[in-house]
């Protein structure tokens, strides 16, 4: 910040000047490719711009043509069906956690494959979903036909799409939620626990009482990472789907792309301002976040 | 300790527990197993309608045909070519940053730590235009090392919040102790702090390596053609090119999904010991 009159002091205070060596390169970094680049993208969304030519300043009209396009509202509706579904991730987590809370032979090795889904690559989970579905031939395509005597072309209905690809979200994000309780669960105070026993606490009345109010620290991160993830999704709807069909399992990460970069043209502008609406339904959930670490952070002080 | 241990509980319910684990396990696994027995299945049998039968024979050299027909040994090595310097990067950027914001009281400090922290949940699509046209106009879209320095610049937000938070709950008295002494600032980070954050560096370096290796798209954005793509994006183009050639996609994807299955099975407790970071308090 005030580098020239720190430099002066800095014999005298080595102590005021040394945290900003320590941050400058990664402050630098962070400054150019993560906070500059935010209200670029804010500037580049009142322009027309193809990413060659000259831009030119066009005002609101992109976000006005966005009011007009369906596309826009089939994203934003698909992103609400995700974040919503998507929140069954930390409840199934929470039931996964539990069931695998034991000590039994090898149960190490079980939690370790229960979390397996997280570690893998998003597009891998898309492509083992894709073939999960695929009709004709798909593991549950079969079992559905099986069951009705039809199969269900999932990827390939309109209706049905979104759903099958946040199922295929979900199996991931369980498991993070699930691991996330797990480590929770080990630092429940038992002794809490045995007295509730005492009093005759059992189940869920035990579960939703004593230690569920335990998890909260867990919970919020469950949460956090939850609408985030729901928010973000890209990966799968371009591996599995490329947002078909007929752009029915869009959503705003991936029309966003989708305008700004590939074949439907290099709307620069455009794309900014879808992604700047994306960026201010975020913040609403980022400052709720921020808000909460804040206070904690106030409160250890 | 909630649930009730399963020891004290009926010999019946014992029973069903120890039978419930597996079939969970499978019915959780399902699609991937699926997935790994295809791997290994010959084309014939996929011909012939034999999807989930036993496999006439075990074809692991449909993991050979996946390397000797395609570029999956470019993607992979790009893969490294991204993931190594970006966990180098980040991770010590972040050692500097987390020291700074931990040890050291002024003004700006918390505002600064959650800018840092607040930079990391943004969309990757309000950055998208910009990063693109910034690496451009270095010369290096379409280099490892041009997504490299925006992934180090990105996850640099994470780290730090993982790093500083880490530092804080070392004993201060050290660092006080240090300074008594006489020591300079330079040297107690080097020779009081460091020697400290091992575990953290472990933690981080796992962490950082799995979602810079699973990262997709900034390889879409910065990235085009077998020359610099990392396997996530060259996995992609490969679907593209294999239409129901599932024998072939699902050994790629087992590929793919490798390195970061075996950091995690190798660096377990400091994986998880990373991720749940602020679950207990």
């Amino acid at each position: 910040m005030s580098a020239s009159t720190d430099s002066l002091n800095s014999r005298r205070r080595p102590r005021a000047f040394a945290p900003w060596l320590f941050l400058a390169p990664g402050m630098a970094m962070f400054l150019f490719y993560v906070i500059i680049p935010i209200f670029q993208s804010l500037w580049v969304s009142f322009y027309d711009w193809d990413g060659l030519s000259d831009a030119k300043w066009i005002g609101i009209a992109n976000y006005l043509e966005l009011l007009d396009d369906d596309a826009f509202y089939t994203s934003l509706k698909n992103n609400i069906i995700w974040l919503v579904l998507y929140m069954l991730s930390v409840p199934a987590g929470l039931m996964i956690a539990l069931f695998l809370n034991q000590t039994v032979r090898g149960i190490r090795i079980y939690k370790s494959l229960f979390f397996f889904p997280f570690v893998i690559s998003q597009v891998v989970v898309g492509l083992i979903f894709s073939w999960f579905y695929a009709p004709g031939f798909g593991l549950l395509y079969k079992l559905i036909e099986l069951v009705t005597g039809q199969g269900v072309a999932i990827l390939a209905d309109e209706n049905l799409v979104t759903y099958g690809i946040i199922a295929a979200g979900l199996w991931p994000q369980i498991a993070y939620c699930m691991i996330l309780y797990l480590t929770g669960l080990n630092a429940v105070a038992s002794d809490q626990i045995e007295a509730a026993r005492l009093d005759g606490a059992k189940g869920w009345r035990m579960l939703w009482y004593v230690v569920i109010p335990q998890l909260r620290p867990a919970t919020f991160i469950a949460i956090v990472v939850t609408v985030i993830g729901a928010l973000r999704s890209f990966d799968l709807v371009s591996i599995m789907t490329s947002g078909g069909p007929f752009g029915s399992s869009r959503v705003l990460s991936y029309f966003m792309y989708e305008q700004a970069l590939s074949e439907y043209g290099y709307r620069m502008g455009y794309g900014a301002a879808i992604a700047v609406v994306l960026f201010a339904i975020m913040i609403i959930f980022i400052s709720g976040f921020i808000w909460k670490m804040w206070r904690d952070e106030k409160g250890v002080r | 300790m909630f649930p009730r241990p399963i020891q004290s509980m009926s010999p019946a319910s014992k029973v069903a527990y120890k039978i419930a684990l597996p079939v969970m396990l499978v019915l959780w696994l399902l699609p991937l197993l699926g997935v790994a027995m295809t791997s290994i299945r010959p084309s014939g049998d996929l011909a012939a309608g034999n999807y989930f039968g036993i496999p006439s024979r075990l074809a692991f050299d449909n993991y050979l045909t996946v390397f000797r027909n395609t570029d999956l040994e470019r993607y992979l090595l790009n893969s490294f070519k991204v993931t190594i310097p970006t966990v180098i990067g980040a991770v010590g950027l972040s050692c500097l940053t987390g020291f700074a914001l931990a040890i050291y009281k002024f003004k700006s400090n918390l505002i600064l730590f959650f800018i840092f922290v607040a930079g990391n949940f943004v969309p990757s699509q309000i950055l998208m235009v910009p990063v693109r046209d910034l690496t451009v106009s270095m010369g290096m879209y379409n280099t490892t090392m041009g997504l490299a320095l925006f992934h180090i610049a990105f996850q640099t937000g994470f780290c730090t919040l993982f790093m500083r938070n880490f530092i804080k709950a070392l004993p201060f008295e050290l660092v006080e102790a240090a300074r008594v002494e006489g020591v300079s600032e330079w040297q107690i980070f080097r020779h009081v702090v460091m020697p400290l954050m091992r575990p953290a560096i472990a933690a981080l370096s796992v962490l950082v390596f799995t979602f810079i290796w699973n990262d997709f798209f900034w390889a879409m954005v910065l990235t085009t053609g077998a020359a610099t793509q990392p396997i996530t994006a060259g996995l992609n183009s490969l679907n593209g090119q294999w239409i129901a050639a599932w024998h072939l996609v699902s050994a790629g994807s087992i590929l793919a999904a490798l390195p970061p299955v075996l950091m995690f099975f190798l660096m377990q407790r400091h994986f998880i010991a990373g991720l749940t970071l602020g679950a207990v308090k």
